[in-house]
């Protein structure tokens, strides 16, 4: 097999970006991707925009969405919990990526309908994610970079500040090279259920995975068990309330549920467990997750009546219908008596006045716990609707702790020649929550930020 | 059979509706998220409205072996030609020669045999050109119930479809945005103007617009060329042959040359293309009518070559005999996807000035 200079583990955003700018500035490059071809690109192919800052409006960018905006945003999702100098170094630089996406195959469409609130902040891909991938294996081809499906990397061996080597599977053979720089940029470890099952515990087998099952930590795993530094929290994950039909992997984002601030959200004793109306979806969905993981069974149900049933997305599996409580508790295997008792408690609840399904109409009911807020409404118009909820993983926070120049940090001092880039490295900058948009920023930046480093070191 | 392909189209429709990822590519996204449920009209009129690009395929993050098992250019293909055969008389014609490219070759041979054997009971061996060859009233005599029979069959199909589709109130602006969406061809530049995705998996590329573009105006141009001839003949009395410079031969020889590089270039296109993206039952019948399309025009254009060789006699079999067989076949075979295109573009059109107002 022929010497590449450069090593990129992953086929992801991440990991193309650094190959096209590593190939682009004269180096020869080899990507390792586990996935075989229809499933390359990991998470980023169920991507559909990237968060950007920009001064006045540019392509399909509207308005103006400043630095200091940006940086504030992030600063609401993470509680504080990021690391200043690499979130605006990410910010600022997002303002680059636009053009340089456009240069190299990424076409953008408008915000899709459905999703006017972030016409502003982020800018869609034409296609969604699976489209930009297509665009940078093709670009990054033409550019000499050589791609190795089905080619997972079992170890990178470390001596001292330095990777000497990286094995992987391929064809059914153990391979090894030796490259003068590698590139990690091989996601989260969320498809690892084992994994995840440790660190979140037992309650974990049942939750779905939102991307990929080839981010399985193989590669994160190896290098902290030999002193690489971590950041992010070991034990969370960035989980949302999906459809409980939805595949167990790559179910994507037609799984998605708008429909919580229009209904009431039981469990499986049909007792309802939290304010489904505290505040608009947007800003309330990623918590969903979570509140459904810890009810028993990791499980909850969604019901709405036939008043709300169009004023939400689509999502891809229909509801159960029914023309009573009691039958839709049978047909949901909820405790009936128990059902109608929890929705005719919320409706004796609720109170006249003026529903208005975009804002917060203050809409509240009295004397109830947990209360609802806003959008209450009675449910008593059949037929009556219900879905299942389920966490539903996004990624997860731990990660490799990296510099400005996404060097890795071992152990004693930061290694010579291994970069990091995309969701590997995301805790760095994201200690907690989630900006929509913002991982596809970081992968994009700090791919091409590795790109350039480890290419540079090899000239 | 319709109801299958309906049902697996709108199956993959809902998920399109979740997702939306494809929005920008061409008109059908737009009008499938303006909707929340899909009917059997509805499912046909989308897959009347769709230019199998292909860009939703290679886009789709849920395109096989994921479980979804996305392949909405496919699944709108077979509704689309399913809806043509089944909206025009009679079925078991359309069914025949949509699906067969055999079908259409021995058509066309038909088509050979009859005109010559025109040409042995009615030649005329006397006037100029191939006149000499038939004479002018045995063609009329032959191609005009040729032509009118299946303008009517198309006419009926049309009108049925169109009152099916609820297409609702038409106003001179859809008109006219129809016509220029058609001209241009518009769904197929992908969105961003770089093409579909036809020849070379992902690749975006403009061949497949320029080629539909050069056969469009082929035979619009060609079909100018006879219209003006017709005229000439009974109002300013100039019967044929007709000079380089007259109308006729100006709009024939400019319309046969586009026609055949298109019809060559869309067949090649075809064959590099993956047939599993489009309606796979009917590529022979596809195939077929391309290349009829295609020998119409070359031979009308050897026909001007050659026309005063020896080859004439042979020339004129094949090009009417071809002509012949394409009038007859028109309502038949992907001829159609022209009339029905229109309707099912005018309708978004008169959706999206409703929407809009
Ligand atoms: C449903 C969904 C929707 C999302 N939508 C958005 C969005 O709209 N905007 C946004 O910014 N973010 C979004 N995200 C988050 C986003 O996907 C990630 O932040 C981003 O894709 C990370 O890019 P990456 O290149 O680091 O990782 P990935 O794209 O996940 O790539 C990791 C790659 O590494 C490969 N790999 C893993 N292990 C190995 C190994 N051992 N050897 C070789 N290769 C390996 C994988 O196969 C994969 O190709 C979404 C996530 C999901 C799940
Ligand atoms: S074709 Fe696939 S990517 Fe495109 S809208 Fe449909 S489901 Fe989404
Ligand atoms: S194949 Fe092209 S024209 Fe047809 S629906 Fe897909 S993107 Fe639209």
């Amino acid at each position: 097999m022929q010497q590449h200079d450069i090593v990129i583990i992953g086929g992801g955003n991440a990991a193309l970006c650094a190959a096209i700018t590593a190939a682009e500035n004269g180096a020869s490059v080899l990507i390792l991707e586990s996935a075989p071809k229809p499933y390359r690109g990991g998470n980023s192919r169920h991507t559909r925009n990237f968060r950007c800052m920009h001064e006045a409006p540019v392509s399909v960018l509207v308005d103006a969405y400043s630095e200091q905006e940006y940086f504030e945003d992030l600063l609401k999702v993470t509680g504080g919990n990021t690391d200043e100098e690499l979130a605006r170094l990410a910010i600022r630089e997002s303002q680059n990526c636009l053009p340089w996406m456009q240069a190299h195959g990424v076409h953008f469409q408008p915000s899709l309908s459905g999703t006017l609130s972030l016409a502003r902040t982020n800018a869609f891909f034409l296609g969604g994610g699976k489209s930009l991938v297509n665009a940078y294996y093709r670009l990054a081809e033409s550019l000499g970079v050589e791609v190795r499906y089905e080619a997972p990397v079992t170890h990178v061996e470390i001596e001292g500040s330095q990777v000497i080597r990286v094995d992987f599977d391929y064809q059914g053979e153990a391979c090894s090279v030796s490259p003068k720089a590698v590139v990690v940029a091989s996601g989260g470890f969320q498809a690892d259920r084992e994994w995840l099952a440790r660190a979140w515990g037992p309650s974990a087998k049942n939750f779905l995975i939102r991307g990929t099952p080839f981010n399985r930590g193989v590669v994160l795993k190896d290098l902290l068990d030999q002193g690489i530094q971590s950041v992010g929290d070991p034990t969370q994950c960035h989980a949302v309330a999906i459809d409980g039909r939805a595949p167990l992997y790559d179910g994507g984002i037609v799984t998605r549920l708008d429909c919580v601030p229009f209904s009431i959200v039981v469990n499986k004793n049909a007792e309802r467990f939290y304010n489904e109306g505290e505040d608009v979806w947007p800003k309330r969905y990623a918590i969903w997750g979570r509140l459904v993981a810890n009810q028993p069974d990791q499980v909850g149900y969604v019901i709405i009546d036939s008043k709300s049933l169009e004023l939400f997305m689509p999502s891809v599996f229909p509801p159960t219908v029914a023309d009573s409580i009691e039958e839709l508790a049978e047909k949901l295997e909820l405790p009936a008596a128990k059902l109608q008792q929890t929705i005719s408690e919320f409706n004796n609840a609720c109170a006249e006045g003026k529903f208005h399904p975009t804002e917060l109409d203050g809409l509240s009911t009295t004397g109830l716990e947990p209360p609802k807020t806003n959008w209450a409404r009675p449910i008593c118009d059949p037929p009556f609707y219900g879905y299942t909820l389920r966490p539903g993983v996004t990624f997860t926070y731990l990660g490799f702790k990296v510099d400005k120049n996404a060097r890795v940090q071992g152990a004693e001092a930061p290694m010579e020649n291994l970069w990091a880039a995309g969701e590997t490295m995301a805790g760095s900058i994201l200690g907690q929550g989630y900006l929509a948009g913002f991982g596809m920023t970081i992968g994009t930046v700090f791919g091409r930020i590795a790109g350039r480093e480890a290419s540079n070191h090899v000239k | 059979m319709l109801s299958e392909s309906i049902q697996e189209a709108r199956r993959q429709l809902e998920i399109c509706n979740a997702c939306r990822y494809c929005e920008g590519y061409c008109s059908v996204f737009p009008a499938v998220h303006s909707r929340r449920a899909f009917d059997d009209v509805t499912v046909t009129h989308l897959a009347n409205l769709c230019h199998n690009c292909r860009g939703c395929y290679y886009a789709c993050q849920y395109t096989e072996p994921h479980e979804f098992a996305l392949n909405l250019p496919a699944a709108l293909a077979n509704v689309r030609q399913q809806s043509w055969q089944d909206y025009t008389w009679p079925i078991s014609l359309s069914r025949a020669f949509h699906r067969s490219g055999v079908a259409i070759v021995l058509a066309t041979i038909a088509g050979l045999i009859v005109l010559m054997l025109a040409i042995h009971q009615l030649g005329s061996w006397q006037g100029e050109g191939f006149y000499g060859v038939l004479s002018h009233n045995a063609m009329v005599s032959i191609f005009l119930p040729a032509f009118l029979l299946p303008i009517l069959v198309i006419a009926v199909s049309i009108r049925k479809y169109w009152r099916a589709s609820h297409a609702g109130h038409t106003r001179g602006a859809a008109i006219t945005e129809t016509i220029s969406s058609a001209a241009t061809m518009n769904n197929l530049a992908g969105g961003h103007g770089e093409g579909c995705n036809f020849e070379d998996e992902d690749r975006y590329s403009n061949t497949r617009r320029w080629m539909h573009q050069a056969t469009l105006y082929g035979f619009l141009l060609c079909f100018a060329s006879t219209s003006v001839a017709i005229l000439m003949h009974y109002f300013l009395n100039m019967p044929a042959p007709y000079p380089l410079f007259s109308l006729p031969k100006l709009f024939g020889v400019s319309g046969g040359l586009l026609l055949c590089a298109g019809t060559a270039g869309l067949a090649y296109l075809k064959l590099k293309a993956d047939r599993n993206l489009g309606a796979a039952s009917a590529w022979g019948g596809e195939m077929g009518f391309v290349l009829l399309l295609f020998v119409v025009s070359a031979s009308g254009l050897a026909l001007y070559g050659f026309g005063d060789t020896a080859a004439l006699q042979a020339l004129l079999v094949i090009h009417l005999g071809a002509v012949f067989a394409f009038f007859l076949l028109m309502p038949y075979t992907k001829m159609m996807h022209g009339f029905f295109r229109l309707a099912a573009l005018l309708k978004d059109r008169n959706e999206r000035l409703s929407r809009s107002t």
